[in-house]
């Protein structure tokens, strides 16, 4: 078994974050993980994406090509990595900020507004929390439970923030269903 | 220990503080730098040393000189930096001092690119600075394998007083993946009073040490080599590190590939294997001393039709995979350069044609 999933954006919605979550808790549930970010000349505004592979074995390449699975939470990043995915995959779209679909009939596509969601639940920045659980919680990508408890840890002590980013989860699962 | 999740980057530097190095210089370049950003922090936690060169040039001889006083050092920079410290490895070499490199290889030549490459194979195995000298040369295809290469190093280095290098490229650096720190690759410095200038007061010897690189007198000069080739031979013995996948039954061709790109391979092996495509592979861990025996042997299998060097670069590995094969079988190469790695499926159309 091998799965895969590329998130992509710009800069300072959290994409990296988002992954590395993920990555977490794919770890925790004892599978093989890599987790590969777009790296170089990048900055706030600029694009961002990375990528998570997990699986039951040693992962031979990370770099993925044509992935299972897509996140774009910018419409830049819904062009050019929708028509690479995989047929039969997610792609969840972040329709807060983009207006337009995949184009796509063979893959299972949803339409998330996750930054209005996030405002509704205090802020903007939970914006990639929202996708992420819907996401997670559409493709069943891995245990939802395990994703909550990384989320947990990844704020630590912050309860304000925890309490804000759970509402953001649950807001994005039921918006994926 | 519990696995934690980690850069490559932020591996290496919390690898060499466990492996007990208290001392790192460097210079800022992509794509390491985060090791720089991790040990500014985590240095001072353990008492040790971050110090930012003014150049890679000066870093080199920071590395000489607290080397010469017996301390266990190290530093990390990509391809343009390393070029810079060659006349500093040189000198290290020449005065045979264990100091450990760690080089993030990025595209070139010149500044080229900050994407993943290996390029950088003959300035690593081949010497790179000037005058007859050999660094041990390993090279990691995961951030777990980093981190061992890396805790590894410092005894080497110092078994072999001798510079160590570890090559990888920006997906090791960049990319996360679960690791966790050996115990048993925890050492504690070697003594160094035979040789290190650690001050004559905090030892038990009548005469000062001397560390230097230059000798007028031919017959020194020429037995210093010998005493280097003889070190050189040592780790061809003793060192030699490799994986053999897939080697066991009837393969039709033989890859060799290291770091980054021998995990491309190694999916393209077990996709060729699903379509009933049998192909084995060699990955160098050490590419100085080079698995030359192992591959020669893995390419002698009758039913073995070719082997091919598949790297990250315009074919340099392939010359010591020649070496090795000794013309026996056909020695092909296939690889990219500008940062983009093959895929799978080009691995596999490529090593088709060949069996």
């Amino acid at each position: 078994m091998q799965k895969d999933v590329i998130f992509a954006g710009f800069g300072g919605q959290g994409i990296l974050l988002m992954g590395s979550i993920l990555a977490h808790a794919a770890m925790d549930l004892g599978f093989e993980v890599a987790w590969v970010p777009s790296y170089g000349a990048e900055m706030r505004g600029g694009t961002a994406n990375c990528t998570v592979v997990i699986g039951d074995r040693p992962i031979g390449s990370p770099i993925i090509k044509n992935p299972q699975h897509l996140v774009a939470m910018t419409r830049p990043s819904l062009e050019k990595f929708g028509p690479l995915v995989k047929p039969g995959g997610v792609i969840l779209i972040n329709s807060s900020l983009i207006p337009v679909s995949s184009g796509r009939d063979d893959v299972d596509e949803i339409k998330v507004p996750a930054n209005d969601i996030a405002m509704k639940v205090g802020s903007v920045k939970a914006a990639n929390i929202v996708a992420l659980s819907a996401f997670v919680a559409r493709s069943r990508f891995l245990d939802y439970d395990m994703v909550i408890a990384c989320m947990k840890n990844q704020f630590g002590s912050k309860d304000k923030l925890i309490q804000m980013n759970l509402e953001a989860m649950e807001a994005g699962k039921k918006a994926a269903q | 220990m519990a696995k934690v999740l980690m850069k490559g980057n932020e591996a290496i530097g919390e690898a060499a503080i466990r492996a007990g190095c208290k001392n790192y210089f460097a210079y800022p370049i992509t794509p390491q730098s985060e090791v720089a950003e991790y040990l500014a922090r985590r240095m001072k936690d353990v008492g040790g040393v971050f110090l930012q060169g003014e150049s890679e040039v000066a870093v080199s001889y920071m590395l000489f000189g607290a080397a010469a006083c017996g301390e266990r050092v190290f530093t990390t920079s990509s391809s343009p930096g390393i070029s810079l410290m060659s006349e500093g490895i040189s000198y290290m070499a020449g005065a045979q001092l264990p100091v450990v490199l760690v080089n993030i290889v990025r595209g070139g030549p010149g500044l080229g690119g900050i994407l993943p490459s290996q390029g950088d194979y003959f300035q690593a195995t081949k010497g790179g600075g000037h005058g007859d000298y050999r660094l041990l040369v390993m090279a990691p295809a995961s951030v777990q394998e980093a981190v061992e290469m890396v805790m590894a190093a410092f005894p080497l280095a110092e078994k072999y007083r001798n510079p160590v290098m570890i090559i990888g490229d920006g997906l090791i650096g960049q990319m996360m993946e679960p690791v966790e720190f050996p115990d048993d690759l925890v050492s504690e410095p070697t003594n160094k009073d035979d040789w290190a200038t650690n001050g004559m007061d905090s030892r038990n010897a009548g005469t000062p040490n001397i560390v230097k690189s230059l000798h007028l007198d031919s017959k020194i000069l020429n037995d210093l080599n010998l005493t280097l080739k003889a070190k050189y031979d040592r780790m061809k013995k003793e060192e030699i590190r490799y994986e053999a996948y897939n080697t066991d039954g009837d393969y039709r061709v033989l890859i060799v590939s290291y770091g980054t790109m021998s995990r491309v391979c190694r999916t393209a092996v077990d996709n060729l294997k699903e379509s009933g495509f049998e192909v084995g592979m060699i990955r160098p861990k050490t590419l100085f001393p080079f698995p030359l025996e192992a591959i020669r042997k893995a390419a002698q299998k009758d039913s073995c039709k070719a082997v091919i060097s598949i790297e990250l670069s315009m074919g340099q590995m392939v010359e010591d995979v020649e070496r090795a094969v000794q013309g026996k079988k056909p020695v092909e190469w296939y690889g990219m350069c500008g940062g983009d790695i093959p895929t799978p499926e080009e691995v596999m159309d490529v090593v088709r044609k060949l069996g």
